[in-house]
């Protein structure tokens, strides 16, 4: 991992040397991939996953009612063949509801975790490579931020998008979820900063940013990708979270959270409301944790959960 | 040290009041409270509403309003609510509520969760490895309010079959209870339980989690290796070396955890009838509140601070480095 990865990565396909790699030779993509198969969970998780994509965006083009349309005839009926999950107490598709909440929730999710993971490679880089006052400052930032729970500000608000789009949700989400992220990305920092080939590229008289950028971030892409993953799950619970108490994804729209809102006061007596969208949220969020971790043990072997005691 | 000390404890109160500050302005940059009273059928008068502006010094800027209620504050005084109460009439109740079932949690949490991860390191790959790893992975992916749903769900067939309310699903205590000191005592541990689990369970998982991977790192140590080859037994090098040692990153994950702890207690309160900190929250969101939030926000951030503190303190008791420079 010393070379940056950026020059491995590239090196073989833009110079076809001479000398090609043997067939079957292990790089570090073959390696990763090879680890990551081996993990049941993580493949499970993938598949499950992908399977979850495909029914909350593929589904709506072919399942014959719409998450706004109103079956008069089927009024808090339980799951059917017509109406798959059932439907609710003003003849609304569960299903096709799930399915929008679904599609809501993924989309939020990916975009504020791409958001925060994109903010705290930046900050926290910057704060370890510059050091002193912008370090101080920076932190500083983070600390205030850590005092200030994402709940509370979002929460705070929330009556800016009542009415508004659903694009500063995911905004203020990304931008109050940095923190630790950033702590860890500011710590890695402080190591790779005095490698031999930051210096190098620094004597060479390359600026700051380009450093950040080309030498710095690459070699923590392992982290990053893992951090990333993990904070889609954090991200789409902070969205639930928020929109069960209507801070969130506002009305006609739905949203995983505010169905399992609706559905929590009729739990024991109508359960297909409540446990088809709680169902489907913790088997997302189970799915991408369990990622995250597959992907740690495949990227990064000398973590301690993959590491068998000797 | 007592400098350090000083210093350390001056950016904390600069932290809380700029934290409180920003939470004040936003609220009072998004909200208005008015708009209930204007939206009154029939309408009230405009004098109405002009008297209720200005009570609400809202014709002030907010810097302003910002420091005339932050005077109040150092006094004691946490100004009125939107509804025309006094918010220092119900904070401290509201705190001490939030606080017992902060407390119980973090307690339980931080104790059941070590334990847990220290058992599944020891017995790493048996079944019980399995087991809470799987059920600690199912609780983090479960938001508060599912957990909560279903706690509920699940106790009511034992109500049920016992005839009685054993545990209570709403409340602090039953309204109207009438009884001897100790009854009461018994009624509010009734109505604590479930709420409490609640909260706990999110807790242990995240503690098992870290302290599993932890102790893991340990018992691959050489230390380790040396204290049983020098004679120790097994147990006696894992309890007096491995697991103080492997304590040691769980002093800072716990003023993370802490914030984890208070977002999940806002639904908690929620969903279980807690008026306490959480519920107030909420309350001052729907009522357009400022000060309400202000006092909240407050509250949240000398709770995250002093968690801060604390893990400071633990870590210099575990570990003897930090303890000695």
């Amino acid at each position: 991992m010393a070379v940056p990865m950026t020059e491995t990565a590239a090196s073989p396909a833009r110079t076809s040397s001479p000398i090609t790699p043997p067939k079957g030779a292990t790089g570090r993509g073959r390696l990763v991939r090879r680890r990551f198969r081996r993990n049941t969970f993580g493949m499970v998780s993938g598949v499950v996953l992908i399977l979850l994509f495909v029914g909350a965006f593929v589904s709506p083009w072919f399942y014959p009612f719409d998450y706004r349309q109103q079956d008069d005839l089927f009024l808090l009926t339980p799951p059917s063949p017509t109406h798959w999950f059932g439907t609710s107490k003003l003849g609304e598709d569960l299903f096709a509801q799930t399915m929008r909440g679904l599609q809501k929730s993924l989309v939020i999710g990916l975009l504020v975790a791409a958001l925060s993971t994109g903010l705290a490679a930046v900050v926290g880089a910057a704060a370890g490579y510059f050091g002193k006052a912008t370090d101080r400052s920076l932190m500083w930032v983070v600390d205030l931020l850590l005092v200030l729970p994402s709940f509370l500000v979002v929460a705070i608000l929330s009556p800016l998008f009542r009415g508004g789009s659903w694009l500063l949700l995911v905004l203020l989400l990304g931008l109050f979820s940095w923190m630790i992220t950033a702590r860890i990305v500011r710590g890695m920092t402080l190591s790779l900063r005095e490698r031999e080939f930051v210096k190098a590229a620094r004597f060479m008289g390359m600026p700051a940013w380009q450093i950040i950028l080309k030498h710095l971030l690459p070699n923590m892409a392992s982290l990053l990708i893992i951090d990333a993953t993990v904070n889609v799950g954090a991200a789409i619970l902070a969205e639930t979270s928020l929109s069960f108490f209507g801070f969130g994804i506002q009305p006609p729209d739905v949203s995983l959270g505010t169905l399992i809102a609706s559905g929590t006061e009729s739990a024991l007596t109508f359960p297909w409301l409540f446990l088809f969208p709680a169902g489907l949220l913790v088997l997302t969020v189970l799915a991408v944790n369990f990622l995250g971790d597959g992907l740690r043990d495949a990227l990064d072997p000398t973590s301690t959960r993959s590491r068998r005691r000797g | 040290m007592a400098r350090f000390l000083t210093r350390r404890l001056l950016n904390y109160v600069v932290l809380c009041v700029l934290a409180t500050f920003l939470a004040y302005a936003l609220a009072s940059l998004t909200f208005d409270p008015l708009a209930r009273l204007r939206e009154r059928n029939p309408p009230p008068p405009a004098t109405t509403i002009a008297a209720k502006e200005a009570a609400l010094n809202l014709d002030e800027p907010i810097p302003l309003r910002f420091s005339t209620w932050a005077t109040g504050v150092v006094a004691g005084d946490f100004g009125e609510t939107v509804t025309a109460g006094e918010i220092s009439d119900q904070l401290w109740r509201r705190v001490g509520v939030s606080l017992r079932l902060f407390l119980l949690g973090t307690v339980i949490g931080v104790v059941l969760g070590v334990i847990l991860g220290v058992v599944s390191a020891i017995r790493q790959y048996k079944i019980s490895d399995y087991v809470t790893t799987l059920f600690s992975f199912l609780v983090l992916s479960t938001p508060v309010f599912v957990i909560g749903t279903l706690l509920k769900v699940a106790w009511l067939p034992v109500n049920q079959a016992a005839g009685t309310q054993i545990l209570y699903f709403t409340g602090e205590f039953s309204a109207g209870f009438s009884g001897t000191w100790w009854e009461g005592v018994v009624n509010r541990l009734q109505h604590l339980v479930l709420p409490t689990v609640a909260i706990a369970l999110g807790q242990i998982a995240y503690f098992s989690r870290y302290q599993r991977s932890a102790m893991l790192d340990v018992l691959g140590s050489d230390f380790l290796r040396t204290a049983q080859a020098k004679g120790l037994t097994r147990r006696r090098a894992l309890f007096k070396h491995g697991l103080r040692t492997a304590l040691i990153p769980m002093a800072t994950l716990f003023a993370f955890g802490f914030g984890l702890l208070i977002t999940g207690g806002v639904f908690t309160e929620r969903i279980f009838g807690f008026f306490g900190m959480g519920d107030w929250l909420i309350t001052g969101v729907a009522q357009q509140d400022a000060n309400i939030v202000a006092t909240v926000t407050l509250f949240i951030a000398v709770l995250v601070l002093f968690s801060g503190w604390l893990s400071d303190v633990l870590y210099a008791a575990l570990d003897p480095r930090v303890r000695l420079s």
